[in-house]
C-alpha cells in the first residue's frame, strides 16, 4: 500500500474518532440558549423535545471506547500499512502457494511478527505430530490391530472421507466403493491403500458407444451380467462373449478384473455404479471416470498412515 | 395531548393508507415464507422436490420480502406522514407519491416472481437483477425529491429529528444500492459484479451491513422518534442526546462492514477498522434507546393499559439488546466462535423481529385509526394479543438461535487429545434440529400475531366512519 493510502486512512479514520469526542464535547456543554431540563421551545405536530443533560454512565462509556479505539489501533494493525505496535498478524495474508506459505512462517518468526495462524499450527505441530510419528513407525496391517489407532482414524475418516464414502464407510452408488467388503480395485495391502490416499486415483472406463453400437453393447451387457450368475438371454450373451475380448485387455479373460489398473472384478456381484440391466448398459455406453482425490496436502503423510490402518481394519478383521 | 395545531394542512394520506395496508400484507408474505423455510431446515421433504420451493430459492425471497417489502412499506408509510405531519404541509408531489408507491410494489412483485425462478446476482440482500435493480433505484430518487421537497416547502422553522433520521436512511440507502449493484449485464436476466475477489466480498458486506444501518436502524429509528412521544404524549428525553447520536451513528455505522469478513481473505486492516468502529458504534446506538425509553419518564403507567406503547417500549429494549449484542460479535475473538452459526440468525432477528416489525408495528396501530378516521382500534383487546404473540414468538426464537449457535460453535471447535476434530458436521446438525422446530413455533407465533393484526385492521377500515370509541386507556393525555 502507498504512503497516500495510509495518510489517507488514517486522517479519516483518526479524524472521525476525534470527531466524536468533540461532539461529545460539544454536546455536554449546553450551549442551547435554554436552560437544562427545560423545553427546547420547538413544537412539531405537539411533540416538544427537552434540553436534558447526556447520561453520565453513557458519556463515560462513550470517552472508554473511543480511548480503548486508539488503544487498540495503536497495538494492531489498522492505519493503512502500519502495522502496530504488537506486529500482530490474522495470517501471512499476500502468499498465494503452500511452498510461499512455508517460506513465508519462516520469514515472519525471523522478523519477530506474531501470526496467529503460524502460531496455531505450531501448537498443534507440537502438540500433536508426535502421537502422529509414533504411529507411523508401526506398519499399517500392524496399527489396524490398535484400538486406539482406529478411533483415531475413525474420527479423520468422518471429518475427511465420510461425505463420499459414508459414515459407515458403505460407499454409495454412483462410484464410491464399499471399504468394508474385502473387494478392492486397486489393492487390499497397507502400501496399496496408502498408495490410494497419498496419490489419490483416476478410473478410466472407456465409453463403447461408438465402437460397439447399441445391439453390441446390449450383448455385452447380457454377457457380463451372466459373469455373476444373472439371468440372460443365452443367445446374446453368447454373442456377447465373443466381443468381450476388447474388455479382457483391462477386466481379464475371466471377467475378474485388475488391481493394476483399477479394473473391477466383474463376476462378484458387486457394483460400483449400480448393477442393473439399465445401469450396467450406462456404464458401457458413456464410460466411467470416478476420482479419489489425493489427501496429501491436507492430511500429510503421517495421518494417511492412520486412515490407511483403519480402512485396513474395515475388511481384515 | 392539547390539540395545538388548530387547521390542519390537507394532508396526502391516500399514498400512506397505501403503504400501511401493503405493510400488513407483505409482513404476512414475508414472516410466513420464513416459518415455511424454517420448517424445511428440520423437515426438508417440505420442499416436494421442486426447485422453487427449495430452501435456497425461497430464502432470499424471504429475506427481501421482510427487509424491502414489510420494512420497507413500513418506512414509506411512516415517512411520508411523519414529513407531512412535522413540516405541517402537504406532501412535495402527490404524483411522485403515487409513483413511489406503485414503484415499489413493481419490484416486490418482480421479486417475487425471479427469485423463486432462480434468477440471481447473488449479492445477499442485493439477489435482484439489473433492469429491477435501476426500477428500484429510479423509484428511490423519486423518494428522496419527494421527501427533501417536503421538507424544503415546510412551514415551521426546525426540521424535526425524526426527519434527519428518515433523510440520512434515503440517501444512504441510495448510495449503497446503486455502489454496490453495479454490474456489468450479459442478458436482460444475468449480469455479473464489476467487482471481483475480496473487493467484492467488500462491497457486498459495506452494502449488506448498512442495510441494517440506515435501511433497518436509521430508518426506524426516524419512526421511534416520532411515535413513541406522540403515542406516550410526553416530550423527548434530550434533544442534545440527539445530536450526538445521530451524527455518532450514522457516521461509525457506514464503517462497521468488515466485521462480517473477520478471518477472511479482506486485509488485517480492513477487518481491525471495522472492529473498532463497531464497539464506538455500541454506544450512539444505545444513545437511540435511551432518548425513547426516558421519554416515557412520567408516563410509565400507561404501558399498563396500553398494547401499542408496550410495542414500542419493547422494541426498543430488543433494540438495545441487539446493538450491544452486534459490537461485541464484532469482536474477533466473539465472532472465531460466533461466525457462521445460528447465533448470526438469532442476532439477526432480534433486530428484525423485536426491533424493526414491533416498532413498525406499534406505529401502524397508531397510525390506522387516524389514517380510517376512528377513535381507535376496533380491539384494543386483540392489539394486546397481538402483543404478547409477538413477543412470546420473538423470544422463543433469538432464544432457540443462541442456544443452537453456542453449541454449533462449541462443536465445530471441539478437538481430540489427538488433535482430531470430535464432532463432524453433520452431528453439529443433528445437534441443532430441536432448536429448529422451537424456531418453528417461535416463527408461527409471530405470524399467527400478524393474522390478527390483520383481522383487526379489516375491522377497524370497515367500520364506518368515525363509529368506534376512543380507548380511554389508550389516549394520549
Amino acid at each position: 500500500m502507498s504512503m497516500f493510502w495510509t495518510i489517507w486512512i488514517s486522517v479519516i479514520t483518526l479524524g472521525l474518532i476525534i470527531g466524536c469526542y468533540f461532539l461529545l464535547r460539544w454536546c455536554l456543554s449546553n450551549k442551547t440558549g435554554v436552560a437544562e431540563g427545560e423545553s427546547m421551545g420547538h413544537e412539531f405536530d405537539g411533540i416538544e423535545e427537552l434540553n436534558n443533560q447526556l447520561p453520565r454512565w453513557w458519556t463515560i462509556m462513550f470517552y472508554m471506547t473511543i480511548v480503548w479505539g486508539f488503544l487498540y489501533l495503536a497495538l494492531y494493525p489498522g492505519l493503512g500499512s502500519y502495522e502496530g505496535i504488537l506486529g500482530w498478524k490474522s495470517s501471512n495474508q499476500n502468499i498465494q502457494s503452500l511452498e510461499e506459505s512455508a517460506q513465508a512462517r519462516i520469514d515472519a518468526k525471523e522478523q519477530g511478527y506474531i501470526v496467529e495462524y503460524d502460531r496455531e499450527l505450531d501448537f498443534a505441530a507440537e502438540k500433536f505430530d508426535p502421537i502422529f510419528e509414533a504411529y507411523a513407525q508401526v506398519p499399517v496391517e500392524e496399527l489396524a490391530k490398535d484400538p486406539e489407532a482406529n478411533k483415531v482414524g475413525q474420527r479423520l475418516f468422518l471429518q475427511n472421507c465420510s461425505q463420499c464414502h459414508g459414515s459407515d464407510a458403505r460407499g454409495q452408488n454412483g462410484g464410491f466403493p464399499n471399504l468394508t467388503d474385502n473387494d478392492w480395485l486397486y489393492g487390499s495391502s497397507g502400501a496399496k491403500i496408502v498408495e490410494t490416499l497419498t496419490l489419490g486415483r483416476k478410473a478410466a472406463m472407456p465409453a463403447w458407444l461408438d465402437a460397439m453400437g447399441e445391439d453390441g453393447i446390449e450383448e455385452v451387457v447380457n454377457y457380463v451380467l451372466s459373469l455373476s450368475g444373472r439371468d440372460v438371454d443365452p443367445q446374446l450373451a453368447e454373442a456377447g462373449k465373443a466381443r468381450f475380448a476388447v474388455c479382457a485387455a483391462c477386466h481379464g479373460m475371466d471377467g475378474k478384473g485388475n488391481q493394476a489398473l483399477g479394473a473391477p472384478n466383474l463376476t462378484d456381484n458387486i457394483w460400483l455404479y449400480g448393477g442393473s440391466h439399465r445401469a450396467v448398459t450406462e456404464t458401457l455406453t458413456y464410460g466411467r471416470n470416478g476420482v479419489m482425490p489425493s489427501f496429501k496436502k491436507t492430511l500429510g503423510d503421517d495421518k494417511i498412515h492412520v486412515v490407511a490402518a483403519y480402512v485396513y481394519s474395515l475388511s481384515n478383521d | 395531548m392539547s390539540e395545538i395545531s388548530q387547521a390542519q394542512p390537507d394532508y396526502n394520506y391516500k399514498v400512506v393508507r397505501q403503504f400501511t395496508i401493503m405493510t400488513i400484507v407483505w409482513g404476512i408474505i414475508g414472516m410466513g415464507l420464513g416459518v415455511f423455510i424454517a420448517a424445511q431446515l428440520f423437515a426438508p421433504m417440505l420442499n416436494f422436490d421442486t426447485p422453487w420451493l427449495t430452501f435456497s430459492r425461497l430464502r432470499p425471497l424471504h429475506t427481501n420480502a421482510v427487509i424491502f417489502a414489510f420494512g420497507g412499506c413500513a418506512l414509506f408509510a411512516t415517512s411520508y406522514y411523519i414529513v407531512q405531519r412535522t413540516c405541517q404541509v402537504r406532501l412535495f408531489s402527490d404524483k411522485l407519491a403515487a409513483f413511489t408507491f406503485w414503484g415499489w410494489q413493481a419490484v416486490i412483485v418482480l421479486a417475487v416472481i425471479t427469485l423463486p425462478m432462480g434468477l440471481t446476482s447473488t449479492k445477499e440482500y442485493a439477489e435482484l437483477e439489473w433492469p429491477i435493480d435501476i426500477l428500484l433505484a429510479l423509484v428511490w430518487v423519486a423518494y428522496i425529491i419527494n421527501f427533501f421537497g417536503t421538507l424544503v416547502i415546510r412551514k415551521v422553522s426546525h426540521i424535526y429529528v425524526a426527519n434527519w433520521f428518515l433523510g440520512a436512511f434515503m440517501l444512504t440507502v441510495a448510495i449503497l444500492h446503486i455502489g454496490n449493484s453495479m454490474a456489468i449485464p450479459v442478458s436482460f436476466t444475468k449480469s455479473y459484479s464489476l467487482y471481483a475477489g475480496a473487493v467484492d466480498a467488500m462491497m457486498q458486506w459495506w452494502y449488506g451491513h448498512n442495510a441494517v444501518g440506515f435501511f433497518l436502524t436509521a430508518g426506524f429509528l426516524g419512526m421511534m422518534y416520532y411515535f413513541v412521544p406522540k403515542q406516550a404524549g410526553r416530550p423527548v428525553y434530550s434533544y442534545r442526546l440527539s445530536i450526538v447520536h445521530f451524527w455518532a451513528l450514522i457516521s461509525l455505522y457506514i464503517w462497521a462492514g468488515p466485521h462480517h469478513l473477520h478471518y477472511t481473505a479482506l486485509p488485517d486492516w480492513t477487518q481491525s477498522l471495522g472492529m473498532v468502529m463497531s464497539i464506538i458504534l455500541f454506544v450512539p446506538s444505545w444513545g437511540g434507546m435511551i432518548n425513547g425509553i426516558m421519554t416515557l419518564s412520567g408516563a410509565w403507567h400507561k404501558l399498563r393499559t396500553d398494547p401499542v406503547l408496550r410495542f414500542l417500549i419493547v422494541s426498543l429494549s430488543f433494540y438495545g439488546m441487539s446493538t450491544f449484542e452486534g459490537p461485541m460479535m464484532a469482536i474477533k475473538t466473539v465472532n472465531a466462535l460466533s461466525h457462521y452459526t445460528d447465533w448470526t440468525i438469532g442476532h439477526v432477528h432480534s433486530g428484525a423481529l423485536g426491533w424493526v416489525a414491533m416498532v413498525s408495528i406499534g406505529s401502524i396501530y397508531h397510525l390506522i385509526p387516524v389514517l380510517f378516521g376512528q377513535r381507535a382500534m376496533y380491539s384494543t383487546k386483540l392489539v394486546n394479543v397481538h402483543f404478547w404473540f409477538a413477543t412470546i414468538g420473538v423470544v422463543l426464537y433469538i432464544v432457540a438461535m443462541w442456544m443452537s449457535g453456542v453449541l454449533q460453535g462449541l462443536m465445530w471447535r471441539a478437538v481430540n487429545a489427538d488433535g482430531t476434530l470430535t464432532y463432524s458436521f453433520v452431528e453439529s446438525l443433528e445437534a441443532s434440529k430441536p432448536f429448529y422446530v422451537v424456531r418453528f413455533i417461535g416463527g408461527c407465533f409471530v405470524v399467527a400475531g400478524m393474522l390478527v393484526m390483520a383481522y383487526n385492521t379489516w375491522k377497524t377500515v370497515r367500520a364506518p366512519k368515525g363509529s368506534i370509541a376512543a380507548d380511554p386507556a389508550t389516549q394520549p393525555a
